[in-house]
């Protein structure tokens, strides 16, 4: 953990711990600001908020959606829900790995893209669903995740 | 004149484009010099219309969808701008079938107002309830809420009076009103489109509650996945704050009640209102062995009412109009109205709030429209992913919770998946498990350890591994999750599993290599 993501920890410590139960607001506002939770942060923690190391280490296990490394430049959440599945998202989900060359929870070779499964985005009426980013698109077919790949490479 | 358009900001209209379409009205009323004024609404829920344009007119507002950005030159236009003609032109949005012949209490401003305005709130009935409930005593409002039949939106069903009456009963302090908006079922939504198109209706909701059983601190949990909801309900808890609504003495009545977003981190378990309140918590989402009752031993040990986002934001309608209005609608034990929500392979997807008793096949096909992908619809989940999968044979069911007890599902959320017959019940089965098996939060063994080796007995019955054996091991072992689960998850993961075994056994019958 280098100083300034140490800064970042101990920020947020600061801001959490006077309010009760902080222990995963803490640890999803620093993911919010490195993009995952360092391992070497989980001592920093447990101190701040005078926990054990396990419950830290539990917490930051138990949640699917805390990572304890960094991400790719673009994470897109593809939904795998039953919804979704009507709509052919088992197909979307493997073109989507042959076309990023990664499987679900890891990221495309060039480290650009991390794929994430995720189980249900509240888009089930315009099925499938998924968020780059953090945005929502519907109806999303294999030319269109294509076309949003590719929009992400133009971007950088 | 200025003319007034509306455009949805609900994350459904924005994923499929609303933004960008925004932006080009924008762009395109400059370059023509047009006085136009762009509302971003909540969405009215015709989801396959979205991006769904409104034009206010004398005669009421005039849709025009799905837009894209390129249809925008031509829908801004002189005669479009007074409701006229195009191709995309739906007529009077509040006359059209789907939308005319719903009763829409809880979603009443939903789509109509600025979600963030609070003028717009209060101009369309907002805040009527909460100036009711602060000329009743407790008791008084809890009766209210009792004699409406209210039962948690959720899914449990439970009767809402009786667990705030539990909650008020109690000596301890503080109190807590908790709102469980961890909506993970899939083909659900009404609580994302309720705190994006409504969110002070949810804040008053949880107001009146605050003040029935002597709240003082209230949170709301939002999962991680729904970032506008989670936006949007920030931004107005500041502004009834800043009204006064929220805060040390809510319209100075002298009784304080504070509100919080808190965000869940991805576990489709915190949706379960025990491992939600360790969630709030700060910790692992693992369920709380019960008794204690929340009601009693909640959050932080002290007394919580935990309620569904749809509950409590039908509060306010059920104060502002008196129980009876509420309870008029609906039938037997199921009263008032439920927002069903169409999902999966459906041609008119959406959101369809109605009072319970219709059946099925009314919502699949009178609303719904049969499949998006035009074969016969196959097999219906409702509920969730711990729900029922329905055959056509059983499409005449009235949608109440008795009546689908009764023939082995779950109303739940009132969410409804709809698949065409390309579906593969034996996957969906073996997907149920493997849901189970990924969201178990590990307490109890019938789930932790059932949900995988449920996933392996069904490979070998697709394999032909001695089949009948397998067939009766499956049995068995959701009989084990059924019986000897601590919570809903392990409990009711069988459901789908039986149910498809129930009406679809040919698809377990064929075998995949």
């Amino acid at each position: 953990m280098d100083a300034n993501q140490l800064q970042v920890v101990q920020a947020e410590l600061a801001r959490g711990k006077t309010r009760p139960g902080p222990l995963l607001e803490v640890l999803l506002a620093i993911q919010e600001r490195l993009g995952f939770v360092p391992p070497a942060a989980v001592p920093v923690i447990a101190d701040g908020l005078n926990l054990s190391r396990a419950e830290v280490h539990g917490v930051i296990t138990f949640y699917h959606y805390i990572r304890q490394q960094p991400a790719g430049r673009h994470v897109v959440q593809l939904c795998r829900a039953e919804a979704c599945q009507a709509m052919g998202a088992n197909n979307l989900a493997q073109h989507a790995k042959r076309r990023l060359g990664a499987d679900f929870h890891a990221t495309s070779p060039d480290g650009a893209v991390t794929l994430e499964a995720v189980y249900c985005l509240g888009n089930c009426a315009r099925a499938p669903a998924m968020l780059v980013d953090g945005e929502l698109h519907g109806c999303v077919t294999a030319q269109r995740f294509d076309a949003v790949i590719k929009e992400l490479a133009e971007r950088l | 004149m200025t003319v007034r358009l509306y455009l949805p900001r609900d994350a459904a209209a924005r994923s499929m484009g609303a933004d960008r379409v925004a932006r080009t009205i924008e762009e395109t009323a400059r370059a023509r010099k047009l006085d136009l004024q762009l509302v971003r609404t909540g969405s009215r829920g015709l989801l396959w219309l979205e991006p769904l344009l409104e034009v206010e007119t004398p005669q009421g507002r005039v849709g025009y969808g799905p837009v894209s950005a390129d249809n925008v030159a031509s829908l801004l236009t002189d005669a479009v701008l007074k409701g006229g003609a195009h191709p995309l032109c739906i007529g009077l949005v509040e006359q059209h079938p789907y939308f005319a012949s719903q009763q829409r209490l809880t979603f009443a401003r939903v789509g109509v107002i600025d979600p963030l305005s609070l003028q717009q709130y209060q101009a369309h009935g907002g805040y009527q309830g909460l100036q009711q409930a602060l000329k009743m005593s407790p008791a008084d409002i809890v009766q209210a809420v009792t004699d409406s039949g209210l039962r948690g939106r959720g899914g449990a069903a439970f009767p809402t009076g009786i667990k705030w009456k539990t909650v008020l009963d109690q000596k301890a302090t503080p109190k807590y009103i908790t709102c469980n908006a961890d909506e993970g079922d899939s083909g659900t939504f009404a609580d994302r489109m309720l705190m994006e198109g409504d969110p002070l209706c949810l804040i008053e909701g949880m107001t009146i509650a605050a003040l029935a059983v002597g709240a003082t601190q209230g949170y709301v949990y939002v999962r991680i996945e729904y970032p506008d909801a989670i936006r949007t309900l920030r931004e107005a808890i500041g502004i009834a704050r800043t009204a006064g609504f929220l805060g040390p003495s809510i319209q100075g009545s002298g009784k304080a009640f504070e509100l919080e977003v808190r965000c869940g981190a991805g576990a489709y378990i915190c949706g379960e209102e025990t491992s939600m309140l360790e969630s709030l918590e700060g910790k692992r989402g693992e369920v709380r062995v019960r008794p204690p009752l929340p009601a009693i031993e909640g959050l932080f040990g002290k007394p919580t009412v935990v309620n569904n986002v749809i509950s409590l934001a039908s509060v306010p309608v059920i104060l502002a109009k008196g129980a009876a209005h509420y309870r008029d609608f609906g039938l037997g034990r199921s009263r008032g109205t439920l927002p069903f929500q169409l999902a999966g392979n459906i041609r008119h997807g959406g959101l369809v709030e109605r009072a319970f008793g219709m059946t099925l096949r009314e919502l699949l096909y009178d609303y719904g429209g049969g499949s998006a992908s035009g074969r016969p619809i196959r097999a219906v989940q409702v509920g969730g992913p711990l729900g029922a999968y329905f055959p056509e044979s059983l499409f005449d069911t009235v949608v109440d919770y008795e009546a689908f007890a009764g023939v082995g599902g779950m109303l739940g959320h009132g969410g409804i998946v709809a698949f065409d017959d390309t579906v593969d019940l034996a996957q969906m089965a073996r997907y149920a498990l493997e849901f189970c098996a990924i969201e178990s939060c590990g307490k109890c063994t019938p789930c932790r350890i059932g949900s995988t080796r449920g996933t392996e007995v069904i490979d070998r019955i697709m394999r032909n591994e001695n089949r009948e054996r397998n067939l009766g091991l499956l049995q068995d072992l959701c009989e084990t999750m059924l019986q000897g689960s601590l919570c809903g998850l392990g409990g009711m993961t069988p459901i789908p599993v039986q149910s498809a075994l129930q009406h679809f056994p040919e698809d377990f019958m064929r075998t995949r290599s």
